[in-house]
């Protein structure tokens, strides 16, 4: 298969107007993807689709991903002159990430046998119903995957045929893979391996003085 | 569970005459022809379909006949996870299950959401809606807990009483015998549980 | 599933997902790479040991780690066991719901109960085997096994001999099953539809031969394919599967050698892979079953996705029933 400079080369050449980026993957796995602009997705994915040397007629995964809102605080070192006298000032500078909503679609070709191709769809924010263009009418391997992306993560993709919640039921309102959902606390007590659990079933009874054990468990900071 | 004198029984025996009480007769025979509702939900159904298959053979215990309609079952076995979506359909199956009727809630998941306790659309245990009488532990239980289940079971078949004060629950027309089915709600099934019939012992942490 | 019927012919069906939506993916990413293990076993509940070999693959490649050489056949015979029970089941569930009640099933469950009994003297469990971990196995196996296991595969071409001799001549199974549920190679490939379900559209893609994931570039084997994408060819295609995997069992007997089942360097506790993505993908019995993970650097994932064959492949459950039936 050809570089994936050069895929996002004969895109840009075929679909003008195009904006393409390609995400670095800086893992082992080195397997970095193309992030394409939302307006232009449905011709890039047909391109993809039925260029001769391309041929990416199998798309394999469909996913979502909740990025949060990061801040990354950056500590530099500065020199000043302060009353005319240099100094070294350490200065805090807060950088803001706004969050996304993102969809990747893992793309193989059956007829050429190679591939993967990742392309990744950006939604400007998290808002609830942020859109995204639905790939459906290029692969509908996607119908399915999209529409649990709709109902666990609530982008909501134009042109997709049918859609509607998938796994969860209708009435339902939250989208429960999103890294801020909440799910109900119906949790009664009992000694359980799962920190989680346990951090909220004792909220429900009162601390007991001496432990027996099983609540020493303590949930370690992640990150 | 036998009223009669142990020893006049053996002493009749001895003569040729076979004695028994009405309800003794009765339960033998409810004990050894439990029919099963068919349905499975997870993991655990396959065990039990391997219960019932060649090796294990459940029809040693008189229990090989599952039966696709809830209204000629005895038995409700609440095999795998019950997720929140399927459980108003469970309490739904169980309610139109005619008189007596038994529950056995086979492995972790339908005893307490299991391995999957914290998931969003796991329910917390079949417990939460309908009476169960016997838990299996496990993930999953091994066919020969299933068929430990199935004797459990036929021992407290085999003990229930007919008449008297302590009568049998599906005996007494006070005792429910349907529960409220659980609605979807926004968030969670609403009610998340049947506080009658859901009542977990609360653990002092003394 | 909503079906719109008019007689005994479907003009439309919906099917409905979600009574075993169990959260995977939300557990996965709120557990640690090591404990999500056992959880792949409970995806398929048939076919858990290539559930953890997809698994360990892609949490292999985002990590960048070797496997060393008798692990590596150990995944290669154990997946090929799995297949075997896990299509012998299969053909018996069919079977079993056209109306042969109980029989096909129990020759099925027969021999399955056969390779169980080898997993459970491997790993201790007869269903969730958890065998698999990043870099390795867990542990080796038990004296006799292999014996055990190469009689046992000696032994199971009787059994699809006599399974064959059931169904493949069988007139209801015939009439029942051919020209029933048609596929064409186009939909199939547009609609992602992968494994023996692919194949019998006569759509050559194997991820054993187009990937060549684990050792089996060093095996002989051979794809079946079907010609017309029915109900009867995908039943075929499972049974001409069990035998290319008993072809390749006996080869990996024989090639197998003693050695570290475990690359030492692993420390599989405190696991912690670089920043960034991998995707990883075998041919699990029913499909491509692929594991999308995105590492932040800690020591759960960030994304722990899942790519599940069974639920990919409903994508046309639409279109085989819409199909013209024969009667």
């Amino acid at each position: 298969m050809e570089a994936l400079e050069q895929v996002k080369s004969r895109i840009e050449a075929a679909v003008p107007g195009v904006k393409i980026d390609i995400v670095q993957n800086p893992g082992p796995a080195n397997q970095p993807s193309l992030l394409i602009d939302n307006e232009h997705a449905p011709a890039i994915a047909q391109f993809l689709r039925d260029d001769p040397a391309l041929r990416f007629d199998f798309c394999s995964n469909v996913t979502g991903v909740d990025w949060l809102d990061r801040t990354v605080k950056k500590t530099v070192k500065v020199k000043k002159s302060i009353d005319g006298e240099e100094k070294e000032v350490t200065e805090t500078t807060e950088e803001h990430f706004p969050g996304y909503l993102e969809a990747v679609y893992h793309l193989y070709s059956m007829t050429q046998k190679h591939g993967p191709v990742v392309i990744r769809m950006r939604t400007p924010n998290r808002a609830d119903g942020a859109r995204l263009p639905s790939l459906t009418p290029i692969w509908r391997s996607a119908e399915l995957q999209e529409r649990e992306i709709f109902d666990l993560y609530g982008i909501r993709f134009e042109g997709h045929p049918d859609l509607r919640r998938i796994l969860m039921w209708d009435e339902f309102v939250d989208h429960p893979m999103r890294k801020d959902y909440r799910e109900p606390d119906d949790y009664e007590y009992e000694p359980t391996p799962h920190d989680d659990v346990l951090e909220r079933t004792k909220q429900h009874y009162p601390a007991r003085p001496q432990l027996d054990g099983a609540e020493e468990i303590t949930a370690t900071d992640l990150h | 569970m036998s009223d009669i004198d142990e020893g006049l029984r053996k002493e009749l025996q001895r003569q040729g005459v076979w004695v028994t009480s009405m309800q003794e007769l009765y339960n033998w025979g409810r004990k050894n022809s439990i029919w099963p509702l068919q349905f499975g939900l997870a993991c655990c159904a396959i065990e039990m379909i391997a219960t019932a298959a060649s090796r294990y053979d459940i029809a040693r215990f008189g229990g090989e006949v599952f039966r696709p309609s809830p209204r000629q079952a005895d038995l409700m076995i609440v095999a795998g996870t019950v997720t929140k979506k399927m459980a108003p359909q469970i309490v739904r199956l169980y309610n139109q299950m005619p008189d007596p009727k038994y529950v056995i809630s086979m492995g972790a998941c339908a005893i307490s959401g299991g391995p999957f306790k914290q998931g969003y659309n796991v329910l917390k245990g079949i417990d939460r809606y309908i009476p169960v009488d016997v838990y299996i532990p496990g993930c999953p239980p091994r066919p020969e807990a299933l068929l430990h289940a199935f004797m459990e079971l036929q021992r407290k078949i085999d003990s229930q009483r007919l008449t008297g004060a302590n009568k049998a629950e599906h005996l007494d027309p006070a005792e429910p015998s349907e529960f409220p089915v659980p609605s979807f709600g926004e968030h969670d099934l609403e009610p998340p549980a049947n506080r009658e019939v859901f009542q977990p012992p609360k653990i002092e942490r003394s | 599933m909503n079906v719109a019927l008019e007689g005994e012919i479907v003009r439309r069906l919906k099917p409905v997902f979600g009574y075993l939506h169990r959260n995977h993916e939300k557990i996965g990413e709120n557990a640690t790479y090591l404990s999500s293990m056992p959880y792949t076993d409970r995806l398929d509940y048939f076919c858990s040991m290539t559930n953890n070999w997809a698994y360990a693959l892609s949490v292999e490649k985002l990590a960048g780690i070797e496997v060393p050489e008798r692990a590596e056949y150990l995944r290669v015979i154990l997946a090929e066991l799995t297949r075997l029970q896990n299509h012998a089941s299969l053909l018996g569930f069919l079977l079993n719901d056209m109306g042969a009640w109980g029989t096909p099933l129990m020759y099925a469950f027969r021999e399955r109960e056969k390779i169980l009994d080898l997993f459970e003297s491997l790993s201790g469990s007869r269903m969730m085997c958890d065998y698999m971990r990043f870099g390795g196995c867990r542990c080796d196996t038990p004296p006799g096994w292999m014996e055990y296991a190469r009689k046992l595969v000696d032994a199971f071409p009787r059994f699809i001999e006599e399974l064959e001799k059931l169904v493949v001549g069988n007139e209801v199974v015939i009439a029942r099953t051919q020209n029933v549920g048609k596929l064409s190679a186009e939909l199939a490939i547009n609609a992602g539809i992968t494994g023996p379900m692919l194949r019998a559209c006569g759509v050559n893609y194997d991820l054993r031969k187009v990937d060549g994931y684990g050792f089996y570039p060093r095996f002989k084997f051979r794809i079946p394919l079907g010609e017309h994408g029915d109900t009867y060819d995908r039943l075929m295609m499972r049974v001409l599967e069990m035998r290319e995997s008993v072809v390749i069992l006996k080869q990996a007997f024989e090639q197998i050698q003693d050695g570290p089942i475990m690359n030492p360097k692993v420390k599989i506790r405190a696991f912690r892979p670089p920043v960034g993505e991998a995707y990883g993908r075998i041919e699990a019995p029913k499909g491509e079953l692929g594991f999308y993970l995105i590492s932040d650097g800690g020591t759960n994932p960030y994304r722990y996705r899942v790519r599940p064959p069974s639920f990919i492949n409903l994508t046309v459950l639409e279109d085989l029933n819409l199909n013209p039936h024969p009667y």
